[in-house]
């Protein structure tokens, strides 16, 4: 790991500058700057609402922005065409929330998906890898299953699974944590420190599970409200003077301050001519 | 405010939420399209892409839309076949020309009520399945995963069910034609006093191949426009399993509709 780390500084397998995206009409982030270092495992955290998930399907193409560069890689990620982004998603991986394994297929045939669409293996080849994965993320037997049959964790390992059934060079997990008790969970952080240490992916994780972030977490990218308040090492951020990091650190509500015309302009229902969100 | 602004006010808003819903109906109809000319492009170029549509979920689709539909299509047919016939000889004993039933009949049956009662039962049948399950990928964000692992969803969901249903829904006219003509004959031939067999002769010289192949094209239509309808309002779902149940209903009635309207157009142009 030391190692790896040494020799991070001289490539940026994920350069974001200036990323500015709107949901409709609503701007969502307010001009993201972030990179992402080979083999390091980089957390972006923040709140509810604070853009870190709209950070992600930005990363991974599934929307589009309004200005800005993504580069992934080394290439820009709106400049590629559909197929060459097609055989780009090579090198990715993604592993999503609820898992999204294709409910009509068998754990197996989820994991073996990419493999078969994307490569001329033989049948014999793709269980062999199939069942390496599933030994990676201790699911190995349970490839007949059906993806209902499996508890929340194992959904969670299978998706991982097939985020790396392409051997990726960048992983993206998506709240892997999220809804999982605390034994199960930091079983998957375990998983995924173990993925780069193992495989040497770069990794990117997306949650608010604070003990998890701190647990994997090379870097970690602080959002709020569609702003990066922070980029540093666990110990910068746990560190950081910065107020809402701090609130959300310490899990403290922070009241939003109001100013009495906007509260009953708010109430009354009717808009004030100044409106300034 | 003053009583005249508010009143004022709710008519922009409603004028304003008649544009907005024609500018998504508008939308739809052309997202729909779209979804159809990409569709038949990776089914032509999809293997030279490296996104080849495969054959087994295309046979996975026939067999659940067209093969497992065979009874109730076969059954509700003969219902309408005998139904017709009832409804002709009543009108036609007025004119005491109720021979010529076995003609209005089998170009009805042939050329209108097969291939609808066909349309109708597969957009209940598989246009809501589909909606259904497209909705719920949708939700669950495989369709996202598809994305992410570098497989175009066209390709690999709409592309397959569009060429089952493009297939099946016309073999399942082809059979409701057999069956409703069946039908009528079992309760004309005896109303009429001929023989099955004189029937069926009558019902082989009133018809041509032509009145035969109208049905069949029009049900091809319909096979694509129940499929592109139910992928069209499925992955237009918002919330969650309620949506689902939302966005299932009204597949079925834009369905149904897109295949009436269809049908008239249709008709209206090949008989001109």
């Amino acid at each position: 790991m030391s190692e790896t780390l040494a020799d991070v500084d001289t490539e940026q397998v994920i350069e974001v500058r200036d990323l500015v995206t709107h949901y409709g009409s609503r701007q969502i982030l307010h001009g993201i700057d972030m990179e992402v270092r080979r083999g390091e495992i980089m957390v972006i955290m923040g709140g509810s609402g604070s853009g870190k998930s709209t950070l992600l399907r930005h990363l991974i193409r599934l929307e589009r922005k309004t200005s800005g560069s993504i580069r992934l890689l080394g290439r820009e990620l709106d400049e590629m065409s559909e197929l060459e982004f097609y055989a780009f998603c090579r090198k990715l991986g993604v592993a999503f929330q609820g898992g999204a394994l294709f409910s009509s297929m068998t754990v197996g045939e989820n994991i073996m998906l990419p493999l078969r669409e994307h490569t001329n293996l033989d049948q014999m080849t793709m269980q062999i890898m199939l069942r390496l994965k599933l030994e990676v993320v201790n699911l190995a037997g349970f490839e007949d299953l059906m993806p209902s049959e499996l508890s929340g964790g194992m959904i969670k390992r299978a998706a991982l699974a097939r985020a790396i059934i392409m051997d990726p060079a960048l992983l993206f997990c998506d709240e892997p944590s999220a809804g999982l008790d605390p034994v199960v969970s930091s079983a998957l952080d375990e998983l995924i420190l173990r993925l780069r240490d193992a495989l040497g992916m770069t990794i990117v994780v997306v949650t608010h599970e604070l003990d998890s972030a701190f647990r994997i977490a090379d870097r970690i990218t602080v959002l709020d409200q569609g702003n990066v308040l922070q980029i540093g090492t666990v110990e910068e951020v746990r560190n950081s003077a910065n107020p809402r990091i701090q609130a959300l650190l310490n899990r403290r509500f922070e009241e939003e301050v109001v100013d009495p015309d906007e509260y009953l302009a708010r109430l009354t229902g009717k808009k004030r001519s100044d409106s300034n969100d | 405010m003053a009583p005249a602004d508010e009143s004022g006010n709710s008519a922009i808003a409603r004028l304003e939420n008649i544009g907005r819903s024609t500018t998504h109906g508008i939308e739809q109809f052309g997202y729909g399209a779209s979804l159809f000319w990409q569709s038949i492009y990776w089914v032509v170029m999809g293997r030279f892409r490296s996104q080849r549509v495969r054959a087994a979920p295309v046979f996975a689709e026939a067999m659940e839309a067209g093969i497992r539909a065979i009874p109730i299509i076969g059954v509700l047919s003969m219902t309408i076949g005998i139904m017709l016939a009832l409804q002709g000889i009543h009108a036609l004993k007025m004119f005491g020309a109720q021979h010529q039933v076995v003609f209005g009949v089998a170009l009805g049956i042939t050329r209108e009520f097969a291939p609808l009662i066909t349309g109708i039962l597969v957009a209940g049948r598989s246009g809501s399945a589909l909606a259904a399950r497209l909705a719920t990928m949708t939700i669950s964000q495989e369709v996202d995963a598809l994305k992410s692992m570098g497989i175009n969803p066209v390709r690999f969901l709409v592309a397959p069910s569009l060429l089952a249903m493009t297939i099946m829904v016309p073999a399942l006219a082809l059979m409701a034609d057999f069956a409703g003509l069946l039908g009528a004959g079992l309760y004309i031939a005896p109303e009429i006093n001929i023989t099955l067999s004189a029937y069926m002769d009558q019902t082989i010289q009133s018809i041509s191949v032509d009145d035969v192949m109208h049905g069949l094209t029009k049900s091809a239509i319909f096979g694509v426009l129940i499929t592109i309808v139910g992928i069209v309002d499925g992955s237009s779902v918002t919330g969650g399993a309620e949506g689902v149940g939302r966005v299932t209903t009204s597949s079925v009635v834009h369905g149904i509709s897109a295949i009436v309207l269809t049908d008239m157009i249709f008709v209206f142009a090949a008989t001109r």
